[in-house]
């Protein structure tokens, strides 16, 4: 058996350092390591998005990287997209628009929906399918999920305006 | 007056009752990714077991040599057939009537099946001990056609032919073959062969509704954790139907019932894959026993593929007649059904094709005839239920296609054909030619509405346009208009026909008043999905006039919640909510007692309204049920006990006949094959709606597994009974982009003996969808004299039509 290696994660904000074999796949350090359940697994092939996670900056099926890969890199999860007192736009928005059924795909839908409105602010709705299509939701037929989008685009896209709004006030007011 | 009447209004809406599109409650946990799949579970010293699988689909199995696997550090154990013999659990009971190995006993019967059952410390470690078992094989003949196996000397059971060569009886009767497992009759055969003799015009067609499989996102799992002190299993797993696991473990491992208890915490999806009994549960089971600690079995997605439920796999032979006006007058199928190595397949007892006698639709057929043939080949067991009720989508299937032959036979339109055949509104309650009673239905209402909507006649204008301008060569797309129409038959069912395993198909409902005026109930039943939390409460909310966010509901813990059959075959509404409403009224019924007294009049001076009893007459003087169910704790009241709890056991007296006209438009490319979804209309009628947003997200979800049905999605096998779509990469799921967007529409027609006039809704739009889907492929292509050609249509087969026709001349 090859020697184990020394990884180094940032996982949500927290440092984590452990030694692993060389073959531990990062869904599985998450998962049964670091008892960070919200990713799943759904095919282990790259191929669903259960296990969608963002590493430095880029959305990662964690199933098919290694966590040695990962060393030395931040991965996000869904629990660090938003909790109970800070709910992500997105969290809200899957709520209202009924954008989840089952739930098994929702963390890592939500966790590829934060990038893909990070890159683009205003997607269509056809960016949205486009930019979806690596996760699979085998219950809501996406059509909720796309609305769900779309809506915290807008509310995202809205607040922004408004806190920018806010800044111009302050600096009219500096002006003066 | 007008205060009075908006104060009501605000009284009804606090309730979140039924009606309303009420939040899922399910949602803040599953979204912060705190759910809790079974995968999540975690225990002290817990091991994890995993399968050593057959590579061959039919073996003699020599040897098994697990020597080297145990020096692997951090195995455990390596279970084989020869450790589970003792036990008596080297073969399990199906629920066809069967008998399945739990691990391979002398041979193997399909690719994939478990052969060793390898318990190590982790994943990693599993996985290395299976590399290192050796078994030998020898191979033997595979045959993966039921057509072949029927002719066949090979004998894939031999434990079910007599050491003479007799052939006992199956299940299900007589057997006429070695492979065949039994034959299944409905209807009357000399009647209708006679009619159809003597028709004016007849309509034949075969047709091959192919294996495919409900692949949830979440694969099949389970954690066994026996403790030998004070002797108690419990089992958590991926369960549709809770209950009735627990008894199965009780049978097959002799422990009491009482010790046993089973829990099915979040399930990631079920679509039937979920319903039956796994070798895997049986392992974990005695992995846990023997080693004395926490077993967890999780599928990868290839076993879950090669393994565990396929669905479908019927090969369709009907006939259809009519007179020169089109009105039908039989109706004649044939199925041989391929059910694979064992007769796996999840269907009530006495319906072992299940509800596959619904065939007739939505027509008044006078005089109609099914027969079907089980078949044993070198395939995967299951025959599941795939996100319909028992057999369902194959039969509205057949009868929406045989429609659409019978049209091209007469020359006429298939809209029409339909109308001029619905079972008349007035006809209801209507027995059927082969023997069921649907409940109710406007059928004429339906289709008109839906006809309308999508400006049917416009289509069929645009439709003949566009032909034109095709062979003029202005285009290569065609048009193609599905149709379907669909009569469902869910809710199993009636204790007098419908069991499983013999335990009747009942469900149950528990509900306990807290003193403060919330509540908690419990159901036989299990949410993979469709919201119960959400929609049960709502139910409740409405009948005992607490509001639904005051209400828990709780499933899925045997020791806590009352027995029940579980969720599959749209049977929740139907049954489980018809339970809840029942246990509801009863509360109801004690708090009116409650109220009078409090009130001080006669019981029958009071009246229930909303979320009170009020004084007849004297709406000013009420008691709310908030103010009763206190009063029921706090208050000793003559002749009525403490407390205020309830229980219903519901056995129904009738299915539910769910109903609904689908229409789809597409457009295909006939150099590529590549169909283009332009509009899809969805009308349902599921009787009462409970909630409207998660009806609108089932039938999304529906009409998204039926488009893979119809469109791509397959098990395939090569001739050796090698799995060919084993992984995400071969086997179809839509993602968004491949996904239309869907147009939701209703009529309401309630079930007249549902007590809530409820039906149930989460498999219609499969059952509808696929003949849709697959309807608006072969219409695009019957003006170049397409009459029928087999599911799936992915790219190539579609290709392969427009070729065959001479399209592509
Ligand atoms: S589990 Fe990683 S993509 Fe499916
Ligand atoms: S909600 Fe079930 S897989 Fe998406």
């Amino acid at each position: 058996m090859p020697d184990k290696m020394h990884i180094k994660l940032n996982v949500n904000g927290k440092d984590e350092e452990f030694l692993a074999e060389p073959r531990e796949l990062l869904i599985y350090t998450l998962r049964e390591r670091l008892n960070i359940t919200g990713p799943h697994i759904g095919c282990e092939t790259s191929h669903c998005g259960a296990c969608t996670v963002t590493i430095d900056g880029k959305s990662v099926k964690s199933c098919t990287m290694f966590a040695a890969q990962a060393s030395g890199k931040s991965v996000t999860t869904i629990e660090g997209i938003g909790g109970p007192d800070d709910l992500h736009p997105l969290q809200e928005a899957f709520k209202e628009h009924h954008g989840l059924q089952c739930g098994y795909c929702t963390p890592g839908m939500i966790t590829r929906a934060t990038k893909l409105l990070e890159e683009n602010p205003n997607p269509t709705e056809e960016d949205i399918r486009f930019g979806m299509a690596g996760n699979i939701c085998r219950c809501t037929g996406y059509q909720n999920i796309v609305k769900s989008i779309q809506a915290a685009a807008a509310e995202m896209n809205a607040a922004a305006a408004s806190s920018s709004e806010a800044v111009g006030n302050k600096t009219v007011e500096a002006a003066e | 007056m007008k205060d009075e009447v908006e104060n009501r209004e605000d009284r009804v809406a606090n309730l979140k009752g039924m009606g309303c599109s009420r939040k899922r409650v399910e949602d803040a946990r599953f979204t912060q990714g705190k759910g809790n799949y079974v995968d999540d579970i975690k225990l002290d010293g817990m091991l994890f077991g995993d399968f050593v699988r057959s590579p061959y689909a039919h073996a003699r199995i020599k040897s098994v040599d697990t020597a080297a696997a145990l020096e692997v550090p951090g195995v455990l154990a390596v279970l084989t057939a020869a450790d589970l013999e003792p036990l008596g659990l080297h073969w399990m009971p199906t629920l066809a009537g069967d008998k399945q190995m739990v691990l391979a006993d002398g041979k193997v019967l399909f690719q994939g099946q478990e052969v060793a059952f390898v318990v190590a410390e982790d994943r990693y470690a599993a996985a290395d001990g299976i590399e290192l078992v050796e078994v030998e094989y020898e191979e033997l003949p595979v045959i993966v056609d039921p057509f072949e196996a029927l002719q066949s000397d090979v004998v894939l059971r031999e434990d079910l032919v007599g050491e003479d060569g007799s052939l006992p009886d199956g299940a299900h009767g007589p057997r006429k073959h070695h492979n065949h497992i039994f034959t299944w009759e409905a209807g009357d055969k000399e009647p209708t062969e006679e009619v159809i003799a003597n028709a004016e015009v007849v309509a034949d067609e075969s047709m091959y509704y192919h294996r495919t499989h409900p692949c949830p996102l979440e694969t099949c799992g389970c954690v066994a954790s026996m403790d030998k002190v004070n002797g108690k299993l419990t089992l958590w797993g991926t369960f549709q139907a809770p209950h009735a696991i627990r008894t199965v473990v009780s049978l097959i491992s002799g422990i009491e019932e009482h010790n046993i208890r089973v829990i099915s915490p979040d399930i990631g999806g079920g679509f039937g894959n979920k319903v039956g009994a796994y070798p895997g549960y049986v392992c974990s089971v005695v992995a846990s026993i023997v080693t004395g600690k926490p077993v967890k079995w999780i599928e990868d997605r290839m076993d879950n593929l090669m393994t565990t439920a396929f669905a479908r796999d019927y090969h369709m032979t009907g006939k259809i007649s009519a007179t020169k006006e089109g009105k039908i007058t039989a109706l004649q199928c044939h199925v041989t059904a391929d059910h694979g190595g064992f007769d796996a397949c999840a269907d009530p007892t006495k319906f072992p094709a299940g509800f596959m006698n619904i065939c007739t639709g939505s027509y008044d057929i006078p005089t109609a005839y099914l027969e079907v043939d089980g078949v044993y080949t070198n395939k995967a067991p299951g025959g599941v239920s795939y996100r319909c009720s028992f057999r369902v989508t194959e039969a509205v299937y057949f009868i929406e296609r045989m429609i659409e032959v019978l049209a091209i036979e007469l020359d006429m339109d298939a809209a029409e054909l339909r109308r001029i055949n619905f079972i008349k509104k007035e006809q209801f309650p209507y027995t059927a030619a082969l023997g069921w009673e649907y409940d109710s239905g406007d059928y004429h209402t339906a289709w008109d509405k839906a006809l309308t909507t999508v400006d049917y006649e416009g289509l069929r204008a645009e439709q003949a346009q566009r032909v034109e301008d095709f062979k003029a060569g202005k285009t290569r797309k065609l048009m193609g208009i599905g149709l379907s129409f669909f009569t469902e038959i869910v809710g199993a069912g009636p204790v007098k026909n419908c069991d499983i395993l013999g335990l009747g198909m009942f469900d149950s409902c528990e509900i306990r008043i807290h003193p403060t005026g919330s509540a908690i109930a419990r159901l036989g039943t299990i949410s993979q999905g469709q919201g119960h939390a959400t929609t049960f409460a709502q139910i409740l909310a409405s009948e005992i006039g607490l509001p639904a966010d005051s209400i828990t509901i709780e499933e899925g813990d045997t020791d806590t919640a009352p027995y029940g059959l579980g969720t599959y075959g749209s049977r929740s509404t139907p049954v489980a909510g018809a339970a809840t409403a029942m246990a509801g009224r009863k509360i109801r019924a004690k708090a009116q007692m409650i109220a009078a007294y409090l009130l001080e009049v006669h019981d029958n001076d009071v009246e229930f309204d909303v979320d009170r009893f009020v004084v007849k007459g004297a709406p000013e003087k009420f008691k709310t049920m908030k103010e009763i169910a206190f009063a029921a704790y706090n208050q000793a009241i003559p002749g009525i006990e403490p407390g205020l709890e309830a229980v219903s056991y519901y056995d129904p007296p009738n299915m539910t006949y769910p109903f609904g006209a689908y229409v789809c438009v597409m457009d295909i490319d006939v150099d590529t094959g590549v169909p283009e979804i332009r509009r899809f209309y969805a009308l349902d009628d599921c009787g009462t709606r409970i909630n409207p947003m998660i009806i609108e997200g089932q039938v999304h979800g529906g009409l998204t597994e039926a488009l893979a049905v119809a469109l791509g999605q397959e098990i395939a096998y090569d001739d050796m009974g090698n799995v060919k779509t084993g992984t995400l990469m071969d086997f179809f799921l839509p993602t968004a982009w491949e996904v239309p967007n869907y147009e939701t529409d209703f009529t309401v027609t309630p079930s007249p003996h549902h007590p809530i006039g409820a039906k149930g809704v989460g498999e219609s739009p499969h059952v509808g969808g696929v003949p849709c889907f697959s309807n608006a492929v072969q219409d695009a292509f019957r003006p170049f004299g397409n009459r029928h050609t087999n599911m799936p249509h992915d790219h190539w087969r579609i290709w392969r039509t427009a070729n065959e026709l001479g399209l592509h001349d």
